[in-house]
């Protein structure tokens, strides 16, 4: 057996990159749609969550355009009901709750392990399939009339009056509740089982850790939800009493058990955007994360914290105070990992020699406006300010801090920083620094408005406001153009680049870590050899050195 | 190509691989067809406050025959036996802090 050390690795020619890959190993469609090849896989969920993300985001530029004028005079009440509806639906359960695990944790996951696969291959294409399956689901309801519930599908009105695609969309989203379980489930037993020699959990890469948190958030959380739409589903077809108080049942029952996963779900959204973040700050700023092991564990005390804090969303929904003093205590709490995450990247950005690329670029986006949303949550986990700004646009602009601030820059950062490792080329670095430009300034443009509408009393779910909040509309409409170029931007120069781009070798940022030991786009085993790890993780400056040794040698 | 990161054929094959004798599961299958008749039999005796407590105690005795020995928990290594019991954990906080609403709700506000 041959092994090769991460200490040399990185070190290898692009010239001597391996000319099969995993793109060229095979042709035609049936060697994708039959792949079980982590990698493939990956791309197949990269393809369909970016579908799924251009749906979701031209509903919302619809509610935005809508939200021009005071007057509902571009759709209907009802109509716009079903708007914001399938945009949270899509956006959750079809893009936020899979893109990066699926799409990033799929391709890249193994590699840090320096493993050949995922443990089970061929339960990962399954997945893909569910989540398809699911996903179809919600394109049906889409074709066919919608639904009007709002994404929470609360009780009574999904069970008694809609009469929308309640029970097809619900089906659709506990169908894709199975993908994230098998993901999660694949993912943590690859991490148990198939890292490299070498490899101990303290040398892991932060991306594995939070990963492991993530997946161990899916394992426990989305059954809930899957019982409790089956509940719904069960409720509304066969008239069983469980939600509906005319029948015996309790419809804040049903946000108890619907909020026990989709609060932790933020962290499913949110946490493998961290995962990203912390490989971004390493590999720009060349330094070692500041506080490792806090970092790590702060992961597993959001996950597990994260379980603890469902009822904020309860407060005006007449639960006991004494119950509420509770969750609102322990929301506050989670913010104390969340906030270690933050200060230790900003530390280990402290007198580093930082270099701009796009996704650093993204990755200070995501610091600033992360920070924002979960400083905002606080505002919304105390009792008193909930009960003034709870249901204003004051939360959807909170909440799009976190998911679309955090997570979806936190994923352009990953999807940046592993291009080249993926398709063997380089983006265009002026073009992807313009568009993380008009991401950032598109973003703050459309949502800080929303706060400040939010704060005076604009409610959120409605199609006409009073004509004394149309100036913040208009902004975060105006911002909301900005952002949508920013975005597709990115689809137009990065398929460019596909053909176009210059090619990446091994590791075009000099950064440490597995992935970047094998070649680009790397061999369908991943690796030539067994790769030994004796380096802990993000040691640069061994990493530095031995590579100026190596120059001058 | 080495070995070392190639476990994927051996996931889920480790050393619980004990195999009870076919009378322990039909031992099991008996208790489990007793309790279903005891769960019957005490729904159709009034004990008042106590049916629902007696009900959910034959069900977690039921529930708990089956993962250890329908679903080989008993023989199964460390780690499963921290899986399960780490749900059954996280079952409890679902239900303790959902009845720290329903049970403080007719708490007087001072």
């Amino acid at each position: 057996m041959t092994t090769t050390t991460i200490d040399d690795a990185p070190f290898i020619e692009p010239s001597a990159t391996a000319p099969r890959n995993y793109l060229n190993d095979e042709y035609g469609v049936l060697s994708w749609l039959l792949t079980r090849d982590h990698k493939r896989i990956a791309v197949l969920y990269a393809i369909s969550v970016t579908v799924f993300f251009m749906v979701g985001g031209i509903i919302a530029f619809m509610m935005r355009l809508e939200l021009l004028t005071p007057e509902g005079d571009l759709f209907t009440s009802d109509t716009y009901n079903k708007l914001f509806t399938l945009h949270g639906i899509v956006m959750i359960f079809f893009f936020l709750i899979p893109a990066i695990p699926a799409v990033l944790g799929n391709f890249i996951l193994p590699i840090m392990l320096g493993a050949k696969d995922l443990a089970f291959p061929k339960i990962n294409l399954l997945s893909w399939y569910i989540y398809m399956i699911g996903g179809s689901f919600g394109i049906y309801v889409i074709i066919t009339g919608g639904v009007d519930t709002g994404w929470t599908f609360y009780t009574p009105f999904s069970t008694q009056y809609s009469n929308t695609h309640v029970f097809a969309v619900t089906l659709g989203a506990f169908i894709t509740g199975f993908s994230s379980i098998l993901t999660g489930l694949n993912f943590l037993v690859t991490i148990h089982r198939m890292r490299a020699p070498g490899l101990t959990w303290f040398r892991l890469p932060l991306f594995v850790w939070s990963m492991y948190a993530t997946s161990v958030v899916i394992m426990l959380a989305t059954p809930v939800l899957a019982i409790t739409l089956v509940l719904l589903m069960v409720e509304r077809t066969l008239h069983v009493g469980i939600f509906d108080p005319a029948l015996g049942g309790d419809p804040v029952l049903y946000q108890h058990m619907f909020w026990f996963y989709s609060h932790p779900a933020v962290y499913i959204m949110i946490l493998p955007g961290m995962a990203v973040i912390s490989e971004c700050v390493a590999a720009f700023t060349r330094k070692k994360i500041f506080g490792y092991k806090f970092v790590a564990f702060s992961s597993l005390a959001i996950a597990f914290l994260g379980f603890l804090v469902w009822a904020h969303h309860l407060f005006v929904a007449g639960i006991s105070i004494y119950s509420a003093m509770v969750f609102s205590f322990l929301s506050m709490i989670v913010a104390v990992p969340s906030a270690i995450k933050v200060f230790n990247w900003t530390a280990t950005m402290y007198r580093a020699s930082v270099s701009w690329q796009t996704p650093m670029l993204y990755v200070l986006g995501f610091i600033g406006l992360f920070t924002i949303g979960g400083v905002t949550g606080l505002f919304l986990a105390a009792l008193g300010i909930d009960v003034h700004v709870h249901d204003s646009y004051f939360v959807v602009a909170h909440f799009h801090y976190i998911m679309v601030g955090g997570t979806i820059m936190a994923y352009l950062a990953g999807i940046h920083y592993w291009w080249p490792k993926i398709t063997g080329r380089m983006y265009p670095e002026w073009w992807a620094r313009l568009s993380a430009l008009l991401v950032f300034v598109g973003f703050n443009l459309t949502f800080f408005p929303q706060f400040l509408v939010g704060y005076v009393g604009m409610p959120r779910r409605y199609h006409a406001y009073a004509p004394e909040f149309q100036v913040l509309n208009v902004l975060s409409t105006a911002g909301a153009t900005i952002l949508a170029a920013g975005y597709l931007l990115p689809m137009i120069y990065l398929f460019w680049s596909l053909k176009f781009g210059r090619k990446a070798g091994t590791n075009p940022w000099g950064a440490v870590g597995l992935e970047w030991a094998t070649s680009s786009p790397p061999p369908k085993e991943n690796f030539h050899e067994t790769p030994v790890v004796t380096w802990e993780a993000y040691d640069y400056p061994a990493f530095l050195k031995a590579m100026r040794e190596t120059q001058h040698g | 190509m080495a070995h070392a990161p190639d476990h994927a054929d051996h996931v889920g094959h480790g050393p619980a691989h004990h195999r009870a004798p076919i009378g322990m599961y039909l031992a099991v299958f008996v208790a489990l067809m007793v309790f279903t008749v005891l769960t019957v039999a005490a729904s159709r005796v009034n004990l008042h406050q106590w049916n629902t407590p007696i009900a959910l105690a034959i069900a977690v005795i039921k529930a708990t025959l089956v993962i250890l020995w329908f679903m080989h928990v008993i023989h199964s290594p460390r780690m499963t036996w921290i899986v399960v019991i780490s749900s059954f954990l996280w079952l409890g906080v679902l239900f303790v802090l959902t009845f720290s609403d329903y049970l403080t709700r007719g708490w007087p506000i001072y």
